[in-house]
């Protein structure tokens, strides 16, 4: 899992990656040649000739020294405008366009589609296809969030009320960490995410599998755990496509076997973790606006046993 | 000088955090006592002092009620509070009783003409943030406890929700800009 403004795996992150060296580069050869030059002038020798000399000589050598000070300067402001100008302009007609909604402290990932049965929505997991642009359109729920995945571009705020938008285009497959980098409550620091970078071919086949309902419970113990499941608290915050679950401020857990971690990067996803988050989600995220459950072995097994069957 | 700072960390030590439990006991699914069988009748509640609830003194518990009162959909039918197909809940009239044991009542029962009971649906400790944020809305827990309007529920809509300003894309593309032009 890439996680690195130094290990660019976008176009975006590769400006912004180029930038930070020629600052890096520029900055260091400039402190280099101060220190040298306040060295000359601490261990040197006198310069030798009349007073008016030394005056002139020193007022070429000051005036010099700010006209190149000035003149790196505002190099530096092109190279950063350019930069920035890049970085807004990544342009495409044949993108991806992905409604990305902060909400405390997890990441509804929506893929948008003219019609409104095949938009899909997962949680804390953005895939994208290796060398396409997507514009993502950012907003929030509730307080201020901002959307960072270092490998793959800078941050850009998710503000309630108001729709940001920024570009991503990942150029080689991988798994990219993400994070909130603006601190939006008590668990800001549990509020990861995945960007799965993959070719073409199989992020349209994740995403056929992702739209598709939630699929049927294919054993008696799968239909218990359903039955759990929907007359359980957990239906009235959650949405499994496919069942009467409807719930719209938790993660859609249509699919919720198929994801990396749960809770928002908290935990790795898997039967043991997922059994530990649903009995007592305050202990691993204390302050989450999940409510514990009391469920018993033979209500958990089976649920465990249905959600396991989500992929 | 010396006395005044030591003074000051005197009052400092009389700040007091207030504590927020987040392990809430779970909602008992499925397994919740048989519903109460009490007489339903209309006007004051049971005589007597009813139970009082401490949320009604939290401001954090009012405002997290204030969050669930949406995210459960009570608005649905209460709108904030104005009422649409369920009563109204900021005006002082109170079909079932205006203490926090009857509201409560209200919420895990149901009540006949529509209120559905929530019953195993919604964690205890939660249903009491409710009852505490709904109170508030009839003036009831105090004024310092009670949390602001909406946005939406002023008469001047917020700077940022202002009106005349679409939310702006940073940047058109191109291509469009060419087929504009």
């Amino acid at each position: 899992m890439t996680h690195s403004v130094l290990d660019p795996a976008g176009i975006q992150a590769a400006r912004i990656d180029g930038l930070w060296w020629l600052l890096l580069g520029v900055c260091t050869a400039v402190y280099v040649l101060v220190i040298l030059a306040l060295a000359r002038a601490v261990f040197g020798r006198r310069p030798a000739g009349s007073p008016e000399r030394v005056e002139r000589r020193v007022t070429i050598a000051v005036t010099a020294a700010t006209a190149t000070t000035a003149a790196i300067l505002l190099a530096l402001i092109v190279a950063s405008a350019l930069t920035s100008r890049a970085l807004a302009s990544l342009a495409t007609d044949k993108g991806l366009s992905v409604e990305l909604t902060g909400h405390q402290w997890w990441w509804e990932v929506t893929y948008e589609d003219p019609t409104p049965s095949r938009r899909v929505t997962t949680a804390n997991e953005l895939h994208v296809p290796v060398g396409v642009p997507v514009l993502l359109k950012l907003t929030s729920r509730d307080v201020i969030h901002s959307f960072w995945a270092p490998s793959l571009h800078g941050k850009t705020d998710l503000i309630p009320g108001l729709v940001t938008t920024t570009w991503i285009r990942a150029d080689r497959p991988g798994v990219h960490r993400g994070l909130c980098a603006e601190f939006c409550g008590v668990q800001h620091a549990h509020m990861d995410f995945v960007v799965v970078a993959e070719p073409r071919d199989r992020f349209d086949a994740w995403l056929a599998r992702e739209r598709a309902p939630a699929p049927e419970p294919a054993t008696d113990e799968q239909a218990r755990g359903r039955d759990v499941f929907l007359h359980a608290p957990c239906a009235m915050c959650h949405a499994v496509r496919g069942t009467p679950a409807a719930g719209t401020v938790a993660p859609d857990l249509t699919h919720v076997a198929s994801r990396r971690t749960l809770a928002a990067g908290t935990l790795p996803n898997g039967p043991g973790a997922l059994a530990g988050w649903l009995l007592d989600p305050q202990r691993v995220k204390p302050g989450n606006h999940m409510p514990p459950s009391a469920l018993s072995a033979d209500e958990l097994t089976p649920l465990l046993a249905w959600l396991g069957s989500l992929g | 000088m010396k006395i005044l700072v030591v003074l000051a960390l005197l009052a400092a030590v009389a700040c007091e955090r207030e504590d927020r439990s987040f392990r809430s006991p779970p909602p008992a699914t499925g397994r919740s006592p048989a519903p109460t069988l009490s007489a339903l009748t209309p006007g004051p509640g049971p005589s007597g002092a009813p139970p009082g609830n401490p949320y009604d003194e939290s401001a954090y518990a009012v405002s997290e009620g204030k969050r669930l009162y949406e995210w459960f959909n009570c608005v649905g039918c209460h709108a904030h509070g104005g009422g649409g197909m369920g009563p109204a809940l900021i005006d002082d009239q109170w079909i079932y009783g205006d203490a926090p044991a009857n509201i409560y009542a209200t919420i895990v029962e149901g009540r006949p003409n529509g209120m559905p009971s929530f019953r195993g649906k919604i964690p205890d400790d939660q249903i009491w943030e409710i009852v505490a944020y709904v109170r508030s809305l009839g003036g009831l827990v105090r004024g310092d406890v009670a949390s602001g309007r909406d946005d939406h529920l002023h008469g001047k809509s917020s700077e940022q929700a202002s009106p005349g300003q679409p939310p702006q894309q940073a940047f058109v593309p191109p291509a469009s800009q060419e087929q504009t032009r």
